[in-house]
């Protein structure tokens, strides 16, 4: 299938469209520049669709213009009654096949891009890695079936490698979207999994969306899947399974700011290799990308958002912890004090450093 | 066609029903809101097929259903189908009190029927605590034939107010076509209970 | 004093006469002024969404107020602005056409109405008591079913009332082109917009029944407790979607196919000729509707109904661009050796042509299924179904008005107006909606209340909201044609397009009778037959006689009216049981007017002879 698409885009328009759709959007995040082997089985079958469709609307645009130019009532011509044609079946039955033909050109390829896409032969096989990845209201949950890792927001990957993933929902529903790699897929709530798989051709950090509507925050849900070297991989495995999730912080400011979280968040957070909780997993949360999926990863930022996690996701479940009773009697600063403390804890949760190493993040 | 001529039991043709342009628009756009029931039905009973296994371990449909109250049921709504054929044939014959009786009749039967179905809810109800809010496959048991319930009291209080209204005056070109639409709506209700005796009742007691 | 008194009365009497009206031709009036109202509403919001997106990061409305503007915007233009003008422009000329007095069911026509008014200004108290529904217009549970506040409630509730209208509607014009067409309207003399219109009728009768059993089941859940889209208690939440989508894709039908119908007249019209290829036409009219019951499930590639099923549904799909592409090439060859008036109604018509193909051409693009994991709900089908719906269904309301604009008024909407509308709304249009195309490859999902700095997506969000800015300024520019031509704009007079078919074969506004002899149909297009004969008008197929007419009736509106109250009751019955009053007095209300129409005799009155020759003598009918 692939050598059969590969002959079209030698075809001039092809390869020239192909071309300046491939100048467009973000790296990493356009489906226009594909980086894995759904999204680019995807572009080429895009590709293919366009082609038709532009060969379509240039005829369909050049009778029109002559039409427009030509038939045009002429000054004095008010009283002239053309010709009232019935029809012409030749003509009819040319625009009926041809089309026919065209789309089952399309249609062809569709078809086995789609039962490509849903194949699922080497599940389960021995060093196919499946990922359980679960939608909340906002954010990801990313299971690494029997191997006692877990995180949350961002998904580590082989690169080269199949990654399937197990999809389901807690809440309502979201959808699974990384565009440079492979496409989407709906999480559904219930006892309804769905699978797909990603395979990424090169090393980076792919942005990920969600597209299902699913609350106020429904923009915000954003996630990252990291691809690095197999070995990495494996070494990243290695450093996740190992975390221990009581280690004592070297500065006495995230010593306390452990034992806040300890007190505050750990109903709802964890660390290291654990089920799937109320709150997104914090492992490894020092070489998060972003904050909550959406914010720079500052000190300030993280402190911010303890503070207010609302202001930054509207709709979202974490509760403003320094709100509640117990820290009726601090004042405003005293809050961020400690809000402060829990961040500086967060952020030197270093526990891999595993990741990409050519900076293929551009910001602009 | 004058005033008169549409209220004047005297002066008949054989298919009183069909006779006014009002009465042929009446025919073909009953039988158009017919074909619209079915889809509505047909969307119920899908929803209903998708739910009937989703019982949450208790009071399934084997356990609960008893096929012998339901087909007493359904042999009531058969034959008051029956009838309300026999009003009808009575209709085309301009025997408007031969039709009263038979409509009569149709109406009996069919709060028999209303009156078992109320009390089959009831037993669910209290016996096995099954309720609308008790799983999907409950609620989707109570939607699909408490729709069908609904529709058969409807039937029965329209037929019922035409025979009432008309009692005095007898069959005219202006009454006809309301009968004959309310026996085919009631026909309608009768194919519907077919199918619910069979994918729910027999299905569920079977498969 | 005296004048005072005369004026107030004039304008209840006006009132009494819109409330209780069953003639055809006002209810067209009524549909218009709602509709073209609800579009106003829908266009603001649809303002308010693109100045939200005008930049990355803003905060210019609040994000779950976004998503109640998203969901009212859709389901404003869909509900309450794109089918009430098309059942205005239906209305108005369906039973013209086919040589008819009135619809089938005048009664029926006018509870039609006030049910999808009372349904739509319903929808919208939503704004003023604690917020609009929120889950999007397709409405997916569980979001739906768990969305606090009454906002789903009410679009429960109003799609519901307004849906039940819609169908009576449908059952109306299905009955309506069965039975009363004039002698010699055979079906294969129809004019392409009653086709289109019978077709479009046996869509909405087949595909409603959906909605409205998707919309008891969420009203059972949210209001009584039961359990179809509560996984926890074995419920399925896929049951909503394929509902809904069994109705909504024949929907999306249901609003073009009309236009479809009136852009061929207008084609036809416009360039002197009878339309090209007309069977094919009216078979693909056919073959479209029909094939639009067999692809709902398009709309769920990304939902998990594996291979199979995706392929099937894919394929399916794309063959409903072959009946499509007919219809483009037989209206180009419509004008091909025509004499085309570029008038504003051929100019809507012709700038239809290439914005509905683009739209067309991304459709069987969406079709792909494998492709449709990266198109699905993002910006590209955003743009996809603004192309068909604004490219197709907006650019042809507005030809459709000012076409038939002398049948509903007497007058002809200001050309120069009109053309002066049209610009800056075209140019709109494909500034909007074009770059979204790419903003949802480029990674911009749908919904989306904000979008972030920094991931190539500020430029093309600004162009569109420009664009927005440009199609509003053409919308306002139409408005005061509307005011212009009431005011300054002369009569027409019959026939000012010199025009084919039985609407322009009697004075424009037509009397309450519409004909004062039914005509004799002799071909199709029967006006140009009988000019071409060298007569400008029909033959009469009966003799000058009594014309039976029906009455109006307040009934209508007093039913609609008592679902009204008894929706409220439904809604808030959740927080207060005291509520279930409202329910009981509104359904009484509503079963208690059902009753009245059902036990009094409705005969309806007659109009003379004599009237009608005094009507003769003044011009009537010439």
């Amino acid at each position: 299938m692939r050598g059969w698409m590969g002959k079209f885009r030698s075809l001039f328009l092809f390869g020239t469209l192909a071309l300046i759709l491939s100048g467009c959007g973000q790296e990493n995040l356009s489906a226009l520049r594909p980086k894995g082997y759904g999204a680019d089985l995807i572009f080429d079958l895009m590709m293919i669709s366009i082609a038709i469709m532009i060969f379509v609307f240039i005829i369909v645009m050049a009778i029109y213009a002559f039409v427009l130019i030509r038939y045009r009532q002429k000054k004095g011509d008010e009283d002239v009654v053309p010709k009232q044609v019935e029809g012409n079946k030749t003509l009819e039955i040319i625009w009926t096949v041809i089309p026919i033909i065209l789309l089952l050109v399309l249609a062809v390829p569709t078809v086995q891009a789609t039962f490509d896409l849903a194949d699922q032969s080497t599940q389960g096989d021995d060093g196919v890695l499946t990922v359980e990845v679960t939608g909340n209201q906002y954010w990801w949950h990313f299971n690494y079936q029997g191997e006692e890792v877990s995180t949350s927001q961002e998904l580590y990957i082989p690169v080269g490698e199949r990654v399937y993933l197990d999809m389901k929902a807690t809440d309502v529903i979201h959808s699974f979207w990384l565009p440079s790699i492979a496409g989407k897929m709906d999480t559904n709530p219930g006892e309804n999994i769905n699978t797909m798989y990603l395979e990424a051709y090169e090393e980076g950090v792919y942005w990920g969306h969600c597209t299902e509507l699913c609350g106020p925050s429904h923009s915000l849900m954003d996630f990252r899947v990291i691809a690095v070297s197999p070995e990495k991989f494996e070494q990243f495995k290695e450093d996740l399974r190992n975390i221990d999730p009581e280690a004592e912080p070297e500065t006495s400011t995230a010593q306390e700011g452990q034992d806040l979280f300890n007190n505050n968040c750990m109903s709802c957070h964890a660390i290291g290799n654990a089920p799937m909780g109320v709150g997104p997993n914090l492992s490894n949360f020092a070489n998060r990308e972003r904050i909550a999926g959406i914010l720079d990863p500052t000190q300030e930022n993280l402190t911010d958002w303890i503070l207010n996690p609302d202001e930054y996701k509207p709709g979202n479940k974490m509760p403003a912890v320094f709100e509640g009773e117990q820290f009726a009697d601090l004042t405003k600063e005293e809050k961020r004090d400690q809000a402060e403390k829990i961040a500086e804890y967060l952020l030197q949760l270093d526990h891999s450093d595993v990741g990409v190493d050519a900076p293929t993040q551009s910001e602009n | 066609m004058s005033h008169d001529d549409v209220l004047n039991p005297k002066q008949l043709p054989h298919d009183p029903e069909k006779a006014t342009l009002e009465g042929k628009n009446k025919f073909l756009g009953f039988w158009f809101f017919l074909g619209g029931e079915t889809v509505l039905f047909a969307s119920l009973f899908g929803t209903y097929l998708a739910l009937n296994g989703s019982t949450q371990g208790e009071n399934t449909p084997e356990h609960l259903f008893g096929l012998e109250l339901v087909f007493i049921m359904t042999m009531l709504l058969l034959t008051s189908s029956l009838t309300s054929v026999y009003a009808m044939y009575h209709m085309k014959n301009h025997d408007f009190s031969k039709m009263q009786m038979w409509l009569g009749i149709t109406v009996l039967l069919g709060f028999a029927f209303l009156g078992f179905e109320i009390y089959e809810f009831y037993h669910y109800i209290h016996e096995y605590g099954f309720t609308f809010r008790s799983s999907a496959f409950g609620s989707a048991f109570y939607t699909l034939v408490g729709f069908h319930g609904g529709h058969v009291l409807f039937g029965l209080l329209w037929i019922t107010s035409l025979m009432i209204r008309n009692q005095k005056r007898g069959l005219n070109l202006y009454n006809a076509p309301k009968f004959y639409i309310a026996s085919l709506y009631w026909h309608f209700i009768d194919v519907v209970w077919v199918f619910i005796f069979t994918v729910v009742y027999l299905m569920g007691k079977v498969g | 004093m005296s004048t005072a008194a005369a004026q107030k009365s004039g304008f209840f009497a006006t009132l009494w006469d819109y409330l209780t009206t069953v003639d055809h031709k006002k209810i067209a009036l009524l549909y218009l002024y709602t509709g073209g109202f609800f579009f106003l509403v829908g266009g603001l919001e649809a303002m308010l969404i693109r100045i939200q997106l005008m930049k990355p990061d803003n905060e210019f409305l609040a994000a779950g107020l976004y998503n109640e503007m998203i969901t009212m915007h859709g389901t404003t233009m869909i509900f309450l602005a794109a089918m009430p003008l098309i059942f205005a422009l239906m209305n108005a000329v369906v039973p013209l056409q086919i040589g008819a007095r009135d619809v089938a069911f005048p009664f029926l026509n006018s509870l039609g109405f006030w049910l999808f008014f009372f349904g739509g200004v319903m929808l919208n108290v939503s704004w003023f008591t604690g917020g609009a529904p929120d889950a999007g217009w397709t409405n997916y549970a569980p979001l739906s079913t768990t969305s606090p506040g009454h906002g789903v409630d009410y679009y429960v509730m109003g799609l519901q009332i307004s849906g039940a209208g819609t169908l009576i509607a449908g059952i109306n014009f299905l009955v309506t082109i069965v039975n009363m067409r004039a002698p010699g309207m055979t079906y294969m003399r129809m004019p392409l917009f009653t086709w289109s219109s019978f077709v479009v009728s046996a869509l909405i009768l087949f595909a409603f029944p959906a909605l409205t059993v998707g919309l008891f089941l969420m009203m059972f859940d949210r209001m009584f407790g039961s359990a179809f889209f509560d996984v926890g208690l074995g419920g399925n939440v896929i049951i909503w979607e394929h509902l809904f989508w069994i109705f909504g894709h024949p929907e999306v039908y249901i609003l073009i196919l009309p236009l479809f119908g009136a852009f061929s007249d207008i084609f036809s019209t416009f360039s002197k000729k009878r339309l090209f290829g007309y069977s094919a036409m009216v078979f693909a009219t056919v073959l479209i509707g029909f094939l639009g019951f067999m692809v709902w499930a398009h709309h769920m590639f990304t939902v998990g109904m594996g291979p199979i099923a995706n392929s099937i549904f894919a394929v399916a799909t794309m063959a409903i661009a072959v009946p499509t592409g007919i219809k483009i090439f037989n209206w180009l060859f419509t004008m091909w050796g025509g004499q085309i008036r570029m008038t504003s109604a051929m100019l809507w018509s012709v700038a239809f042509i290439p914005s509905f193909t683009i739209g067309g051409m991304t459709g069987v693009m969406l079709a792909a299924a494998a492709a449709d994991y990266q198109y699905h709900d993002t910006y590209f089908v955003v743009g996809h179904f603004h192309y068909v719906i604004v490219g197709g269904v907006v650019f042809g309301i507005f030809a459709g008005l000012h076409y038939w604009w002398p049948v509903m008024f007497g007058k002809i909407l200001n050309e120069k107006l009109g053309k002066l509308a049209f610009w800056p709304f075209f140019v709109g249009f494909h500034l909007t909606f074009f770059i979204q195309h790419f903003l949802g490859l480029m990674g911009m999902p749908r919904r989306y209340w904000v979008f972030l700095d920094g991931q190539g997506l500020n430029t093309g969000n600004l162009i569109s909201t420009i664009g927005a800015f440009l199609m509003a300024i053409g919308t306002i520019i139409f408005l005061i044609n509307v005011i212009y031509t009431a005011y300054k704009e002369p009569k027409c007079g019959r026939d000012p397009w010199n025009g084919r078919t039985l609407e322009w074969a009697i004075p424009s506004p037509p009397p309450h009778y519409n004909f004062v002899q039914t005509p004799l149909v002799r071909g199709l297009d029967p006006l140009w037959v009988e000019k071409m004969d060298g007569k400008n008008e029909m033959t009469a197929a009966e003799p000058l006689g009594d014309i039976h007419m029906p009455n109006g009736s307040i009934l209508p509106f007093i039913m609609s009216l008592g679902l009204f109250i008894a929706g409220f009751g439904f809604i808030y019955q959740v927080d207060d049981s005291a509520w279930l009053i409202a329910v009981f007095v509104g359904m009484g209300i509503t079963l208690g007017s059902m009753l009245t129409r059902s036990l009094k005799d409705d005969l309806g009155h007659h109009i003379h002879k004599e009237e009608l020759e005094r009507d003769i003598k003044k011009g009537v009918g010439k």
